[in-house]
């Protein structure tokens, strides 16, 4: 299984080798490899993998280690970067079961420091983040 | 949402060709073959990862390309089940939402899986859900356009190879190990999706994601 971030990498790389090297991009049969590049990298680019690195990867996946969370779940939280306690349920199977509200808390908080999140949402509205969680967690 | 698909096949390359490093002649036939093809069973092929192995390369007597066979790792689009994703509203219809994702687009939402009781507005071909609270009932849209989070619940692969004229009897199934690519759509009457994804809304935290950034 691959990241999004891993992905986002790779064709954003790809799309700098395609036009450093410039001839055959326009030749019919490239035209495919041109189309999904670019609507994957726009579809990528607005979620929080565009704003991730191997280093903070890595660094989510080691404080991710004592919650033992499965593989599944530790790359949902990496491609959604959830901000409330009912994303966190989405993506967390039997979370009533398995986490009490204080871990759900902590994740959140965890995902929110680690993981860096879209710079105009958190200047717009960062009092009403903070309404958000302390309305959901009822 | 992406996993990495292992695969084999034999790749030609023209003699016009030769000239180009052996790499590259092959990572870009394999991407004029794959990219943004639906390979049957597997996903959607978005671009090449690595080439894991390089055979020798042969030529035939009558065709003066060299064949290689290759063995590499292709990134495809492929969510495993109950996987959570986001994506915008194409349309509605009688059938369902119908959601994409810019770079796919065959992903239904059905009238069951909705959050329920929703309702299909004819008039302006959108479904909505009644929303009940203390203050009334409110009817929140299912727009074009809006951003949705939805569940994968299935996954539905078609067939679309090309079945050949109507009296002779389907060809002998691909031997193990190599590709069959079919393409992404028919040139005939019917155009079916060759990968269809079923989801569904029907649970807290699901659905426009302005029904939960309060």
């Amino acid at each position: 299984m691959l990241s999004n971030y891993e992905v986002f990498k790779l064709l954003t790389d790809l799309k700098e080798q395609r036009k450093d090297s410039g001839k055959n991009k326009h030749s019919a049969g490239q035209q495919n490899l041109n189309t999904i590049m670019y609507e994957t990298l726009k579809y990528l680019s607005k979620t929080p993998c565009s704003r991730q690195s191997p280093e903070i990867v890595k660094e989510f996946l080691t404080t991710m280690m004592p919650h033992k969370l499965t593989k599944a779940e530790k790359l949902q939280l990496l491609n959604h970067r959830p901000q409330t306690a009912v994303e966190m349920q989405l993506l967390v199977e039997e979370s009533e079961e398995r986490l009490s509200e204080e871990q759900i808390e902590e994740l959140i908080q965890t995902v929110a420091d680690v993981l860096p999140g879209d710079p105009e949402q958190e200047n717009a509205a960062p009092a009403e983040a903070e309404m958000d969680e302390g309305g959901e967690q009822s | 949402m992406f996993v990495l698909v292992e695969m084999v096949d034999t790749v030609r390359i023209p003699p016009w060709s030769f000239q180009r490093q052996l790499n590259e002649a092959i990572a870009e036939e394999l991407n004029k073959k794959l990219a943004n093809k639906v390979v049957y069973n597997v996903g959607l092929c978005i671009c090449l990862y690595d080439i894991t192995k390089l055979d020798d390369s042969y030529i035939f007597p009558g065709d003066g390309a060299s064949h290689t066979k290759v063995h590499f790792r292709y990134v495809v689009f492929h969510p495993f089940l109950d996987e959570i994703l986001i994506g915008k509203i194409k349309y509605c219809s009688q059938e369902g939402v119908h959601v994409t994702m810019g770079f796919f687009d065959d992903i239904l939402i059905p009238p069951e899986s909705l959050q329920q009781p929703a309702k299909f507005d004819e008039a302006e071909q959108v479904w909505l859900w009644e929303y009940e609270t203390d203050e009334g009932a409110h009817d929140l849209y299912m727009d074009q356009g809006e951003e949705i989070r939805f569940r994968v619940t299935d996954e539905v692969f078609v067939d679309t190879s090309p079945t050949g004229p109507a009296t002779a009897t389907p060809d002998a199934p691909a031997q193990p190990g190599q590709l069959t690519a079919p393409p992404a759509e028919d040139s005939g009457e019917k155009k079916e999706a060759p990968y269809t994804l079923i989801g569904t809304i029907c649970e807290p935290g699901l659905g426009l994601l302005s029904w939960w950034n309060s």
